[in-house]
């Protein structure tokens, strides 16, 4: 096991090659993921370094350690990691230990978002998992004087096959040795028939910690003498400090004021106190002019957008139009959403003058200890990043701004600083879903098919705007992105939330297929597999439609169900919704969702089932409440009474499917099943009432609107 | 204005100095150093900060230190008695029924002082108990059914 650190000397810090040289014994495997330039965009950080990024060491006590850069966060990769080393070993799932996001003990990782851990660390660890195997066993057949061909491996030990009590632990292979093996890809990963712990449901492994309080947040660290800091924030973004007057706060004992440049923060040993005179404090700004506000926004991005870049392209659009029977032009947009991370960002910070010890809460360890470096002004092998449990991320904990304020408070209070936001903070700071329009043309010919469709999509990303129907005549245009686009296009950060951009895309393309049905008069799921060759996509368009007990009808219907379908992360997604529309208030109730994905080989069915639950709940949210309220850079929701998010009552019935594909590498699972929710549900509402509603989130007064144009 | 408040902690008597008007939350956190008990709004809106007073839910960011005085203050880390896990406790781990864990303390707690009140809840008055108790991860409807396999566990059935 990792000794817990100990807090009276938090900064003892032992360089990652240091402790591989000095007290790794045992049988180390380094290995690769390769390529992961799969998602360069989204997070600022160095490239992966060549040689390995990850470990693992199998002897001390039996154990099986991985040492890994990714970090658990809800998303129970803790359990599913485990559970493909624990096969792929011969080991019980209770001999695996994960060590996860510690920056002088894991090896470079970018970070855990973009449901990458499963589908791209998962092959590489698997292998590395089974050439791991493939050395004891050598070692065991050198043991034995036997072939290797004649032994074989169960919890933890290898045996002689015809002579099974002949048989010696890894443990005792390994003990007092040291061979390093880097993983080659010569040995083969088990096939799914041999498969004991991965493609079986398992519960997560970090429950037990979670239900008695002993799991470890960022906020729960305390250290000798550390001080909490609140930090005044201006009343918007852009605003600037006019007159301070912070007497009424230094005048309560134990408190200290910091005043660095534009940085103002207070501190005491508690966080409360600190907050207390946070209030004492007098402080006016000037604020800019708003230019914007959660209306005018729209218009506004499509004035700034720069040109256009070509995701994709076929046949000749003016063609494809000329020959239309119907063609139907829309535009969608979709307002900021926030991250509401139940556990707001924190850091807490240890700094001694040469070096320093952090805990932050953070999808991204190592790019956070590149931070806090460039902010202490120390080269990053002097700082040591240790991942707690993250109270939930959703795309939003990469920023690691929280990281940098304490580094610098640290650094000028010579204390160990802690800076857990608040509420406040945490919508004020967040980096939101980005609004977004999306313009889109399409026709009919007249065999009722589509034959053509010219897609625009301004700022909401590319991920998910490329479309997958058969349509001869077509064009994906994208305008802006997420990252990297010029101050001016938005008041305030933004960045990528669970499935970036594919909500949105999924929401337009699936919402303009359905009205092309209804022009059609054709049943939207009937009307989907008629423009469809892709064998996964109607795998579980098929899936979700037949345990919904769909009835094929054009929309409306009346029945108050609707379907939408998308790809994402690798996963093909299909999802049907079934609402009830209050035609008085305009207020949807979602009564039941099912929803049917393929991943490949899902390596704990029981976790992605609670991916997908997740999925779907939080997909609610951005459907029909969630929306960040906004005058130029003035965040007008701060908490949890105006910005909605879903609650007990508001959950529907859920139904998930995964449809077996052991046979495929696998694939994401903590985003897909949430790019539907927004379509399936648009279309449910068009198909009890006949209201279409191209703006998210469906508030009852846009549902009210959109119920009185249709009459 | 510090003065010196008695309560029952966890099952066990304690005297502390403190200022009275202080968030019962942060003297969990600080002067009792028990961490279990989370921040998530300030403003007891989410639930994270739930402990129980006397057997019933209280949001521990709203209430003062000197309101419990006198009282039995039960947090997470004084649920599982001698180590066995309290039903509901042990239902949340059988039925997966957290993700990111942080909402979960709370969670638990006000669950527990529904079946404090109401051993045999029915699933409406489940769903109503827990509605302004926030999960961001999205484990609701199995919270729900945990709740109901521990209820039904403390009623000698399961």
């Amino acid at each position: 096991m990792i000794e817990r650190l100990d807090i009276s000397s938090p900064t003892v810090s032992i360089s990652r090659r240091d402790f591989l040289k000095l007290s790794a014994t045992g049988l180390i495997v380094f290995f690769t993921t390769g390529d992961l330039a799969l998602f360069t965009g989204e997070v600022d950080s160095a490239p992966l370094p060549s040689d390995f990024n990850a470990f693992l060491r199998i002897g001390e006590k039996g154990m099986v350690q991985c040492f890994t850069g990714k970090i658990e966060m809800g998303q129970g990769v803790v359990t599913s990691l485990a559970q493909m080393l624990a096969d792929e070993l011969d080991v019980a799932f209770e001999q695996i230990e994960m060590v996860m996001g510690d920056t002088d003990l894991c090896p470079y990782d970018r970070g855990t978002y973009g449901s990458l851990t499963t589908r791209s660390f998962g092959p590489a660890l698997r292998q590395a998992g089974a050439e791991a195997r493939a050395v004891l066993l050598e070692l065991a057949a050198k043991h034995f004087a036997a072939a290797v061909d004649d032994l074989d491996a169960e919890q933890g030990e290898i045996f002689i096959r015809k002579r099974p009590q002949r048989r010696i632990s890894y443990q005792e292979l390994t003990e007092g040795t040291r061979i390093e093996h880097y993983v080659s890809g010569t040995v083969l990963p088990k096939s799914p028939g041999e498969f004991k712990v991965m493609n079986r449901a398992r519960l997560r492994a970090d429950a037990l910690e979670k239900v008695t309080g002993e799991a470890e947040y960022a906020a729960d660290i305390r250290l000798p003498d550390m001080l909490c800091a609140r930090i005044l924030r201006p009343p918007a973004h852009g605003a600037t400090l006019r007159t301070l007057d912070t007497s009424g706060a230094e005048s309560i004992p134990g408190v200290r004021v910091v005043h660095d440049g534009e940085l103002v923060a207070v501190l005491h040993e508690k966080w409360d106190m600190a907050d207390f005179a946070l209030q004492r404090i007098r402080a006016t700004f000037d604020e800019p002019e708003p230019h914007v506000d959660t209306d005018s926004i729209f218009a506004h991005l499509l004035e700034v957008a720069p040109s256009p870049s070509t995701l994709a392209a076929g046949g000749n659009l003016a063609e494809g139009e000329r020959q239309s029977q119907t063609v139907v032009e829309s535009t969608y947009h979709d307002g900021y959403v926030a991250h509401a991370p139940m556990e707001p960002h924190t850091a807490t910070v240890h700094y001694d003058g040469n070096s320093a010890t952090i805990w932050p809460s953070s999808q991204t360890p190592f790019p956070a200890r590149e931070e806090a470096a460039r902010t202490l002004g120390l080269p990053p092998e002097k700082v040591r990043v240790i991942s707690p449990y993250l109270g939930g991320g959703f795309g939003g904990k990469t920023r690691n701004l929280q990281v940098r304020e304490a580094a610098r408070l640290a650094k000028l209070t010579g204390k160990p600083v802690q800076v857990a936001w608040s509420r406040e903070d945490e919508f004020f700071h967040d980096s939101f879903r980005p609004a977004a329009v999306i313009q889109i043309r399409s026709g009919l010919d007249n065999n009722r098919h589509l034959n053509f469709w010219d897609y625009h999509v301004y700022f909401a990303g590319d991920r998910g705007a490329e479309q997958f129907y058969d349509i001869a005549h077509h064009r994906t245009s994208s305008y802006g992105g997420i990252w990297g686009v010029s101050s001016g296009i938005h008041p305030f950060a933004v960045g990528a939330w669970r499935a970036p951009a594919n909500n949105t895309n999924t929401f337009a393309r699936e919402s303009q297929i359905d009205l092309m049905a209804a022009q059609a008069g054709i049943d939207p799921l009937d009307f989907r597999l008629g423009h469809l060759q892709n064998r996964s996509l109607k795998g579980v368009l098929t899936a979700a439609a037949k345990r919904f007990g769909w009835k094929a009808a054009p929309a409306p219907s009346g029945l108050g169900r609707g379907i939408a379908c998308g790809v994402d992360a690798g996963t093909w997604v299909a999802t049907v919704a079934e609402v009830e529309v209050d035609r008085t208030s305009g207020a949807v109730r979602v009564t039941r969702v099912v929803c049917a994905q393929d991943m490949g080989l899902c390596v704990n069915p029981e976790g992605a089932a609670i991916q997908m639950e997740g999925c779907i709940t939080m997909g609610l949210g951005y459907a029909l409440s969630e929306e960040i309220r906004f005058s130029g850079g003035t965040i007008h929701d701060n908490n949890f009474d105006t910005y909605e998010i879903p609650r007990f009552s508001w959950l529907p019935k859920i139904e998930t499917v995964i449809v077996d594909n052991v046979d495929s590498p696998p694939q994401g699972g903590g985003e897909p099943a949430i790019i539907t929710m927004g379509g399936a549900i648009a279309n449910a509402i068009f198909d009890a009432c006949g209201a279409r509603c191209y703006r998210l989130p469906m508030t009852p007064v846009r549902v009210k609107a959109a119920l009185a144009v249709s009459g | 204005m510090t003065e010196t408040i008695r309560f029952t902690l966890n099952n066990t008597p304690i005297t502390i100095t403190v200022d009275r008007e202080r968030p019962l939350l942060w003297v969990i956190r600080h002067d009792l150093a028990l961490t279990g008990t989370k921040y998530g709004c300030g403003q007891g809106l989410c639930g994270t900060c739930t402990v129980l007073v006397d057997g019933s839910a209280v949001r521990s960011c709203q209430a003062t230190v000197g309101e419990v005085a006198d009282s039995a203050v039960l947090t997470i880390e004084g649920l599982a008695a001698d180590n066995d896990l309290h039903p509901v406790q042990q239902s949340f781990v059988e039925h997966d029924a957290l993700q990111c864990g942080y909402c979960t303390p709370g969670m638990i707690l006000q669950a527990t002082s529904l079946l404090n009140r109401n051993p045999t809840p029915g699933r409406a008055e489940i769903i109503d108990t827990m509605e302004n108790n926030l999960c961001r991860c999205g484990a609701h409807n199995r919270i729900v059914r945990a709740i109901e396999a521990a209820a039904e566990k403390l009623n000698g059935g399961g």
